[in-house]
């Protein structure tokens, strides 16, 4: 990735933390934001941006299609597949693309070389901009269970010479591996309750073991207990800010207002925030 | 036997605060938790373990340094980019295919199953409970909830439960999937947000393409009531109950630094109570729905 400034994740394991909040409200403080939304199933930062889209494009995956003519049901690609996505039966082949993962290893096996590719359609990405901010975000089609490889094509939108800034989805399996997969640093954005506390600690170890550096933000400060701060202290974590639970920043978010629009000294807060990352990246 | 899932779309609207007072309310139900990767809803239940299953499920390729000639065949057909321009093997991007075993002129590569986690089957003092973790950073979570939802049924049968209440993960793809398939109703927290809204239309929208009837909940109701009205008005015009509009409440947060759930930590709160009403409802639904 040649030319790329620096790529910042903002990931959070527990779901409602406020990933999409911090991400948003770091981007426009920053400027020449290029702001990749990861999560595919529930993409809300455009709820924050209020962008002017101008482009959607559809999101494919490649899945097996097969040549009845020449196809002699000797059942190899269906035994080959990981992922039961072919189904052989003594005259028909039947294809499951919500299964397939795309390997093409139906077609290397296949002594009669019947099987082609065909598109199938997962999603959509759509592009948009607010004001010197680049927008890019995902949409998994309602009933597709795959979001890696939506969250795959956002990713191929990285632009060089751009702030890149990436939203990931909740949880600590594939869709948030993927989006951090390639990340110079992951914001970890939490709550300091015991929800926010135990999914925490579960993407730290993935990002240990995946090598990426992280710091941790610790929204609606003020709630629940103190626990996260003796966990960042025992483990050597550094928190990046706090930000205090107010009823104002709630109300904003709730109407689609970064907060630091309104509360301009946040807008300076997350420019430091943003100045220590790439400080400690050193890009 | 019926089956509900709590489902949100968006995360951190609830799901866990309400299905953990559910199972409390609850005289004779198993409770599921399905959000496998992140779970939580063990630190209001305390399950006690009675059994434990290793759960295989997925496989990543492993290669042998000794025989490999480095081609770089593997490389080249790998989709997955899981293959290093040194040939080092990344487990997080391998999805186990298994296409460089074949490729592989040397047999250097094989498939190795891989422990992907563990399921539990456990109880509380408010009945039977299962649930799981998916270790950190795995993949096929779906498997792993319909592997939950197995074990929760087969204990419903042996119980003579009447329900099994499914706690499900935030998102529309494949771990939500697994947990609302099949189920006789699910319930959509949602707080008066626009994410909260936009996330719950997909939900609404999931339930649907799966033929689940829905019902809604809103969370923290008095945070936007203008987006309340809205929620409730997108609601009537599609048919939707709305069975529960519950305050926001500090003392939701303070049960849960307690270990505990709303309905035992104040049982007379305002939250308390619209969740009883929440639970009066969906029982009559559920009793009176088909299936």
């Amino acid at each position: 990735m040649k030319g790329i400034s620096m790529i910042v994740s903002v990931a959070s394991g527990k779901g409602g933390t406020g990933k999409t909040s911090v991400a948003v409200n770091m981007a426009l403080s920053v400027g020449n934001v290029q702001f990749l939304d990861c999560d595919v199933e529930e993409p809300n930062a455009h709820l924050l941006l209020h962008p002017n889209l101008h482009k959607t494009e559809p999101v494919y995956t490649l899945v097996p299609l097969v040549n009845e003519k020449l196809c002699d049901y000797c059942g190899d690609c269906s035994k080959f597949c990981q992922y039961n996505a072919l189904f052989t039966s003594s005259e028909k082949v039947l294809v499951f693309p919500e299964l397939c993962h795309s390997c093409g290893g139906c077609a290397l096996v296949c002594p009669k070389k019947a099987i082609n590719y065909e598109k199938h359609r997962i999603g959509a990405l759509k592009f948009g901009s607010a004001g010197d901010l680049k927008l890019v975000y995902g949409e998994l089609e309602i009933g597709k269970p795959m979001a890696v490889p939506v969250i795959k094509a956002v990713k191929k939108q990285i632009e060089e010479g751009k702030n890149m800034i990436l939203d990931s989805p909740p949880g600590t399996s594939c869709p948030f591996i993927e989006t951090v997969r390639g990340s110079d640093f992951c914001v970890l954005v939490t709550e300091p309750t015991p929800f926010g506390l135990h999914d925490l600690k579960i993407t730290v170890q993935v990002l240990r073991n995946m090598i990426i550096p992280f710091g941790v933000v610790i929204n609606r400060a003020g709630v629940g207990d103190k626990k996260v701060y003796d966990y960042c202290r025992e483990e050597n974590i550094r928190i990046l800010l706090e930000i205090p639970y107010q009823r104002r920043i709630a109300e904003l978010y709730s109407r689609g207002v970064p907060f630091s629009l309104e509360m301009l000294e946040w807008n300076e807060k997350f420019r430091t925030l943003y100045g220590e990352i790439r400080k400690f990246v050193g890009k | 036997m019926k089956q509900l899932t709590i489902l949100s779309g968006k995360g951190g609207t609830g799901k866990t605060t309400i299905t953990a007072s559910f199972a409390v309310l609850a005289k004779n139900a198993v409770v599921a938790d399905c959000d496998v990767d992140a779970p939580d809803l063990h630190m209001l239940l305390h399950p006690e373990v009675i059994e434990m299953q290793e759960f295989r499920g997925s496989k990543v390729a492993v290669i042998d340094k000794t025989k490999c000639i480095e081609c770089g065949l593997c490389r080249e057909k790998c989709n997955f980019g899981a293959i290093t321009s040194d040939l080092k093997f990344d487990a997080f991007a391998c999805e186990g295919c298994g296409v460089c075993t074949i490729v592989c002129p040397v047999n250097a590569i094989t498939l190795t199953e891989r422990i992907s986690g563990s399921s539990y089957i456990s109880k509380t003092k408010y009945g039977f409970m299962t649930h799981a973790m998916l270790h950190p950073g795995e993949s096929n979570s779906g498997k792993l909830v319909t592997l939950v939802r197995q074990n929760a049924k087969i204990l419903a049968e042996k119980e003579n439960s009447d329900l099994i209440i499914i706690d499900g993960s935030p998102g529309i793809g494949c771990p939500v999937i697994a947990s609302i398939t099949g189920v006789d109703a699910g319930l959509v927290v949602t707080e008066p947000t626009l994410s909260g809204i936009h996330d719950l239309e997909r939900a609404l929208q999931l339930l649907n393409h799966f033929n689940v009837t829905p019902f809604v909940c809103v969370n923290m109701y008095d945070i936007n009531t203008d987006n309340t009205n809205k929620i409730l008005s997108f609601c009537k015009e599609n048919r939707i109950e709305v069975v529960g509009i519950i305050p926001f409440n500090p003392q939701v947060t303070e049960a849960m630094v307690n270990g505990t759930t709303i309905a035992e930590y104040s049982p007379e709160s305002n939250v308390t109570e619209e969740i009883k009403e929440m639970w009066r409802k969906m029982c009559l639904s559920l009793k009176s729905g088909g299936s």
